[in-house]
């Protein structure tokens, strides 16, 4: 029987979003091969968080609490970790591939000798119950299938909104175990001085439902407005290619891309975008793309549910129109 | 100080398909560069040691084509160079060149203040070397840097967080991984390229370095690709023709009945 392990991530006392998934993802592993689900919840005051992780689907939630571990830092959480992990043996230890995530994970495979596949879009468990980890090389141009046939335990981190969100099952419980935590005056030589909360929009675009992104087809700044007035007659945030990032007509914070952020909204409103590879990668999850583009032979219309070949001065407006939404 | 930089040399377009046939990958030209975040690297480096004196060393590990950019990086400022060469390193993953680096820089003099890299290469897309160097070292790390501030004791990085940003103090010796934003790296001047002609660039071998042939190459490597494959990319698209005015009625029409519309008026 294996154990599949999922590191929760927190981020001021809250879990984070764009690894939720993950639990449905173990859990659906664990069914394939008769598994079971445990969390990994380190924190200064998580407990009760435990609920939450039982709800979406760990059968088991080891608590580490310490006032030391209340925000994010690799050597104490490493320590904490790849203890459990030696004690414990699970087959298999997922974390999201966040910026925590990535820092984390390939510190405790270094110290455990042990294999990691950074940024999985898929995880499937072969005949021989090994954990088949699909990962995207050369900007997402080519699929990389890894496997850690020997090794143990096999370690990936997930990329964020990959996997559907797993129905949240209030009531369901989970066994509550608090682990001690022991930590060595090496291990907290780091300090972190401050968090700087960027409240804008911008980290809403990896969690927003609709996205209405402009590129350099959108031809001027004044032109780029325009979407700001689409996304908010649709609901939606406004993000970007990098041209308009580089031209300036918007923050490199809402740039979507492979130098950017990849997104999975329901609606993605590709606007004078003509679909390079550099960003297409970061829409790719997207459930609809609607693109609009004066050239038809822009390779964004491959990706595209719905194409639209005209000038977006001239589409944006009659959508605004047709919305109900007054220029 | 004495500032590692570790550079790899990765393909100058990332343009490579999967060959459907043999599975292998097919490369558009066979031009390489530095890659990218590793440049970014050794520009803060060489912005460092320009405050606070001492030299910049650039090491890699690949075969012998890797010179060239190790070249590069001595003609954009560095002082040394090393590349770690040798069949017997072929075929690691991230485990094994972190363990390979690690025994490379352990040997280099003065010992080292500082290790920058790159936040991750552009190829692969891991980002795991740095912090399992870090780890092979014993030392703290900082990952994902867009700012730093180091004073030749210790250092305040601005690190990517899910919050935006958190600003971590580490003591020195550190490995830290840097971003694009932390700067923008110069471009080789003529003279500069010159005068990298008369740098020295040390090649070792893997019995230069003292390694345990368990933890190198293929067999120091816990992973394994099972398949390489080109991605599914199959058009489905409908293509919605008219002006603009009957276009964007079929659009909302087709986007209502996906439920995908809940209008909030206007501005």
């Amino acid at each position: 029987m294996q154990d599949i392990w999922v590191v929760a991530e927190t981020n001021c006392g809250v879990l984070a979003g764009g690894t939720l998934e993950l639990w449905g993802k173990a859990r659906s592993l664990a069914q394939s091969c008769d598994g079971t689900v445990t969390a990994v919840l380190l924190g200064a005051d998580v407990a009760p968080l435990a609920a939450q992780l039982a709800a979406y689907g760990a059968d088991t939630v080891l608590l580490a609490q310490d006032p030391e571990l209340a925000q994010y830092r690799t050597l104490p959480y490493t320590a904490v970790l790849t203890e459990l992990i030696g004690a414990r043996k699970p087959a298999i230890v997922l974390l999201g591939a966040t910026s925590q995530g990535r820092d984390l994970a390939p510190r405790v495979a270094g110290r455990l000798r042990t294999g990691l596949t950074a940024d999985c879009l898929e995880l499937i468990l072969d005949r021989d119950g090994l954990l088949v980890q699909t990962k995207p090389s050369y900007g997402d141009n080519v699929m990389v299938d890894i496997v850690i046939p020997e090794h143990r335990p096999q370690m990936a981190t997930v990329r964020p909104h990959v996997f559907p969100l797993p129905e949240k099952q209030e009531g369901r419980s989970a066994k509550v175990e608090e682990v001690s935590v022991e930590l060595e005056a090496s291990d907290l030589t780091t300090r972190v001085r401050e968090i700087i909360v960027e409240e804008q929009q911008a980290s809403k675009l990896e969690e927003a439902d609709v996205i209405v992104a402009g590129g350099r087809g959108m031809g001027s700044r004044e032109n780029f407005a325009l979407l700001e007035k689409l996304a908010h007659a649709l609901g939606g945030v406004v993000g970007a290619t990098r041209p308009p990032v580089d031209e300036g007509w918007i923050d490199a914070a809402y740039q979507i891309g492979q130098s950017g952020k990849t997104v999975a909204p329901k609606l993605f409103i590709a606007c004078g975008i003509s679909g390079a590879v550099q960003h297409t990668v970061g829409i790719e999850k997207s459930k609809v793309i609607v693109a609009i583009n004066k050239d038809a032979s822009a390779p964004i219309f491959n990706f595209a549910t719905y194409g639209i070949v005209g000038d977006v001065r001239d589409v944006i407006p009659a959508l605004l129109q047709e919305l109900g939404a007054s220029e | 100080m004495h500032i590692v930089v570790c550079i790899k040399q990765v393909p100058a377009t990332l343009d490579v398909r999967v060959d459907p046939v043999t599975h292998n990958l097919i490369r558009e030209g066979t031009e390489s560069t530095i890659n990218s975040f590793d440049a970014h690297a050794l520009e803060e480096a060489l912005r460092l040691c320009e405050r606070f004196g001492g030299k910049v060393s650039v090491i890699s590990m690949g075969p012998p084509q890797v010179k060239d950019a190790l070249r590069k990086a001595l003609a954009m400022g560095a002082d040394e160079a090393y590349l770690l060469c040798d069949r017997a390193l072929g075929g690691a993953d991230t485990l094994a060149t972190a363990y390979t680096l690690a025994k490379g820089i352990k040997r280099l003099l003065p010992p080292y203040d500082l290790i920058l890299c790159g936040r991750h290469a552009v190829d692969a897309d891991t980002g795991q070397v740095g912090p399992m160097l870090a780890e092979e070292l014993g030392l703290p790390q900082v990952t994902m840097v867009k700012k730093l501030e180091c004073d030749g004791k210790s250092a305040v990085a601005w690190r990517e967080s899910a919050e935006g940003t958190a600003v971590w103090e580490v003591p020195l010796p550190a490995v830290i991984t840097v971003g694009s934003e932390i700067n923008t790296p110069r471009y080789p001047k003529p003279i500069g390229i010159m005068r990298a002609a008369k740098k020295p660039l040390t090649v070792w071998t893997a019995q230069d370095l003292d390694v345990d042939e368990d933890k190198i190459g293929l067999k120091g490597s816990p992973t394994r690709v099972a398949r390489l494959f080109s991605p599914e990319r199959v058009s489905h698209v409908e293509m919605l023709s008219g002006d603009p005015e009957v276009a964007a009625a079929t659009l909302v029409r087709k986007l209502k009945g996906n439920k995908l519309l809940q209008v909030q008026g206007g501005c």
